[in-house]
């Protein structure tokens, strides 16, 4: 049985402060503890101005007067030096223990690449056994690295490109100082080199335009030679790919960013990148698929030597030949101009 | 063979999928289709996970219609299945949590980058996770390290190009140590197959060749494994790369990509090196002295901080330092307890990431310790979250951090050598956790006068008892009502940090399960 307290006891026990407090009327510390404000930290005396601290940056950066980082760029030069030198030789004399180049009874010459010379036209169709190897038995780690190829162009783009069109970014000098990316390609256009960009001289150069014109379509049309007879001769997507990219970025030297934007644009570098990669993406994972469930392969390997065999090989190198192409001029036009 | 066994070839290509849509996209569906991706993705580790641990066993995937040697393998344990579980709950919440600071960090037309690189880093460290080819590895390393770039450039200003170009040179440099050390495997034994490795391994340390080249390839993967998450003498990129980074980022930086890497290298230990032998090339020496020197200088250089995310960069330094001092301690306990910290810390230093970025955003955007005072009455849920994280990062019962710290305790005790160094190393790092981390909790509940309404300071009976008056009831107005606040913590930020705090409590309150998970995935890791 809970008696009912008298309402003097009451206040003054544990629980009718305790809701005092909770309800914000009391603070137990008033009037019981000593207790002083916070007195104000004093400003410092001397007041910055922005100068200053400009001045201070400027001396920080002096270098060249600067004992204390020469001191320190000594010791990182000559540590730096010296950890380069002991690695090398670690390595060098690390490399005297393996075993010579070329020699049969190398660890390397096990019945990996015995499968892959003797039984792999058989069984991926492809003359060309590397392509073979890279596109059929390793194809995962060839998505991995178009995969690559694809990040860095992304990571690039996340850098470089402007997202404003071209042409107007020499006027906004003084609005947008504090957007680097923005500011990068203003000094561009600022310094001696950007004055050729071809945008704006293209049709001044009558010699590199009349040898674009003989040598880009053998460019092209040997490029995309490289590409689908990837599985029968030398070559493949990523070297195929690599002489395209080289056309292309001819061809935009020659005849200007205009030219080439006309059928070559963020958009269709995207739809290029895109659907050859889902495609990739896509054959390979059914490939997978059907593979580690042991299914059938759907996929005939052809006669071997025809244009049209090997399976997926074909469509595949296709696909890593867009992809690399793609991201080839996509690299250049974006150190170039700062987007597609 | 099952169809859930599967998950792990379907997660990886499902999330690279989901980044070359991304491309296609704008930024806001990349951004839904990011959340997605992890969400399936982990709702598919789960279930592989608890397929795994019914039937006890790892199993191997081939990838294509070749077997292993020739073609690309996965391999799936339920310590491998935990990993990806455990990466994709971080990447949805990190997503979750940082969105609206991402959305304010990264430029609108570049959003669909920033997600795609996300979505590539989970990729990445799927891949890592589950593969047993050391070449494929080599390639999604490749991938990580430009994806994790991208990361720290999506929000992109002065301060994070730096740290962007200081993080990828030491990162590349990392990763052409661990090239050497993959091409000198691939000299020595012909193949790049882990197991078929291991064979050869063992063939090569019975006839007692290459003894010279074996040592140097088990330094150079380990160094440069160890340089791409941030071991002590290494860590210079990391506090401003997790410091002026979106939160979203560093969230993702600190408790996935570094932690990839590490189980990298704990595969490469058992799967190819074996633990016998790397113990006794001595290399397990270097990695212990080294983890223990991160513990105590990283945690005193975080003390040092006055930017508390800079702060909790510095915290990682010391927590990947507990990590490779397990590993070097080379016994299988002190492996359990760095794979349960890897666990540990991964959970906690997103929550703290996240947590952090709440209680600056409250404070006007200012970063320093004394503008965050009172921050944890302005952001309820951003401040549990911190406490929580903190007390986890301390090591309090309860919390997922004192369990590890008690494993690697355990551990030490095996063997003498090592007793008394861990055990004062775990004490003294565990002192300065404490001391920094409950710093920050004090700042955060000390109540800030300096905002408080200008009629508390006339009223009340002069100067000091207003004051204090006032202090008084903010706090009581901060934890009397919902309304008042004004926080304006999404549900998206809210769920996050619930999430995270479920998470740690987990690891600390389920310990049973969850090690014996580790244990029973570390000895059918090999």
């Amino acid at each position: 049985m809970s008696r009912k307290r008298e309402e003097k006891e009451y206040q003054k026990s544990f629980p009718y402060r305790f809701s005092r407090w909770l309800r914000g009327e009391e603070d137990p510390f008033i009037g019981r503890l000593e207790m002083k404000p916070q007195v104000p930290r004093e400003s410092p005396e001397r007041h910055f101005d922005p100068s200053d601290y400009e001045e201070i940056k400027r001396r920080s950066r002096d270098h060249a007067h600067n004992k204390r980082w020469q001191g320190y760029g000594k010791l990182y030069q000559i540590s730096s030096v010296f950890i380069c030198t002991a690695l090398i030789a670690l390595l060098v004399y690390a490399v005297s223990y393996l075993p010579p180049v070329g020699k049969t009874g190398n660890p390397a010459n096990n019945e990996v690449p015995e499968r892959y010379i003797t039984k792999g036209l058989e069984e991926t169709g492809a003359v060309n056994i590397v392509t073979g190897m890279i596109l059929n038995y390793r194809a995962f780690d060839t998505f991995g690295e178009s995969t690559v190829l694809f990040v860095a162009t992304g990571c690039v783009m996340l850098i470089l490109m402007t997202g404003k069109p071209r042409g107007k970014r020499g006027t906004e000098e003084d609005g947008t100082g504090n957007d680097i990316s923005e500011r990068m390609c203003i000094t561009d256009t600022g310094d001696g080199m950007s004055e050729e960009i071809p945008g704006e001289t293209s049709g001044t150069d009558p010699i590199l335009q009349v040898i674009a014109k003989l040598v880009c379509p053998a460019v092209f049309l040997f490029g995309i030679y490289v590409i689908l007879n990837g599985h029968l001769s030398p070559g493949g997507g990523f070297s195929g790919g690599a002489i395209t990219g080289a056309g292309l970025i001819l061809y935009t030297n020659a005849y200007g960013f205009e030219k080439t934007e006309r059928f070559f644009t963020k958009k269709t570098y995207t739809g290029i990148s895109v659907s050859a990669l889902s495609f990739y993406c896509l054959a390979k994972s059914y490939s997978f698929f059907t593979g580690a469930n042991h299914m059938e392969n759907m996929n005939p390997n052809g006669t071997p030597g025809a244009i049209i065999s090997s399976g997926l090989i074909l469509p595949l190198n296709i696909c890593v030949g867009l992809v690399v192409s793609c991201t080839i001029y996509a690299f250049y036009a974006l150190f170039r101009k700062g987007g597609l | 063979m099952s169809f859930v066994q599967n998950v792990p070839c379907f997660s990886i290509l499902m999330t690279m999928f989901a980044a070359i849509l991304s491309s296609a996209a704008g930024g806001k569906t990349a951004r839904k289709i990011s959340i997605g991706i992890a969400a399936a993705v982990g709702v598919m580790s789960a279930f592989l996970l608890v397929f795994l641990m019914g039937t006890g066993d790892s199993y191997a995937y081939m990838m294509g219609h070749f077997p292993a040697p020739w073609g690309n393998e996965l391999r799936a344990g339920m310590l491998e299945a935990a990993m990806a579980l455990l990466f994709c709950i971080i990447m949805l919440l990190s997503l979750l949590g940082g969105g609206e600071e991402a959305a304010e960090d990264v430029r609108e037309e570049k959003a669909n980058f920033y997600y795609i690189m996300a979505d590539l880093l989970l990729a990445a460290n799927l891949a890592l996770v589950y593969t047993n080819d050391l070449f494929t590895a080599y390639v999604f390393v490749e991938i990580n390290t430009i994806a994790a770039c991208g990361m720290i450039l999506g929000k992109f200003n002065r301060l994070t190009i730096a740290s962007a170009v200081r993080y990828m040179i030491m990162s590349l440099m990392g990763s052409g140590l661990l090239l050497l050390g993959i091409c000198f495997f691939y000299d020595m034994t012909g193949h790049l197959l882990m197991s078929n490795i291991r064979e050869e391994i063992a063939v090569i340390a019975g006839s007692g060749a290459y003894q010279v080249p074996f040592l140097l390839t088990v330094g150079l993967v380990s160094v440069g494994l160890a340089i791409k998450s941030a071991l002590w003498p290494f860590h210079a990129w990391l506090p401003n790369a997790y410091g002026y980074s979106t939160v979203a980022s560093s969230a993702m930086l600190s408790s996935i990509v570094s932690k990839g890497y590490i189980f990298l290298l704990l595969k490469i230990i058992f799967r190819i090196v074996g633990l016998e032998a790397f113990v006794r090339s001595h290399v397990t020496d270097i990695l212990f002295l080294f983890g223990m020197t991160g513990m105590i200088l990283g945690s005193v250089d975080a003390i040092r901080q006055n930017n508390i995310r800079r702060m909790v960069a510095y915290s990682s330094v010391a927590q990947i330092g507990y990590i490779f001092m397990g590993i070097g301690m080379g016994t299988t306990g002190g492996m359990e307890a760095s794979v349960y910290h890897i666990l540990a810390h991964a959970s906690a230093k997103a929550l703290v990431f996240t947590a952090v970025s709440g209680l600056v955003r409250v404070s006007g955007g200012k970063t320093g310790l004394k503008d965050l005072s009172g921050a944890g009455f302005r952001n309820r849920a951003a401040g549990a979250g911190f406490v929580i994280g903190s007390l986890s990062m301390i090591g309090i019962p309860g919390c997922a951090g004192f369990v590890s710290k008690l494993m690697f305790a355990k551990a030490s005790l095996e063997d003498a050598f090592y007793m008394i160094p861990v055990l004062a190393c775990l004490a003294i790092s565990t002192l300065l956790n404490a001391i920094y981390f409950m710093r920050v909790v004090l700042f955060l509940y000390t109540p800030d006068d300096v905002h408080l309404p200008e009629e508390g300071r006339d009223a009340g009976h002069g100067k000091e008892a207003g004051s204090i008056r006032t202090a008084a009831g903010t706090v009581l107005a901060g934890t009397a009502g919902e309304n008042g606040t004004g926080t304006g913590n999404s549900l998206q930020f809210r769920i996050a940090v619930t999430g995270f705090i479920c998470l740690n409590l987990f690891l600390g309150i389920c310990t049973g399960p969850v090690s014996e998970a580790v244990k029973t995935g570390l000895s059918i890791f090999g």
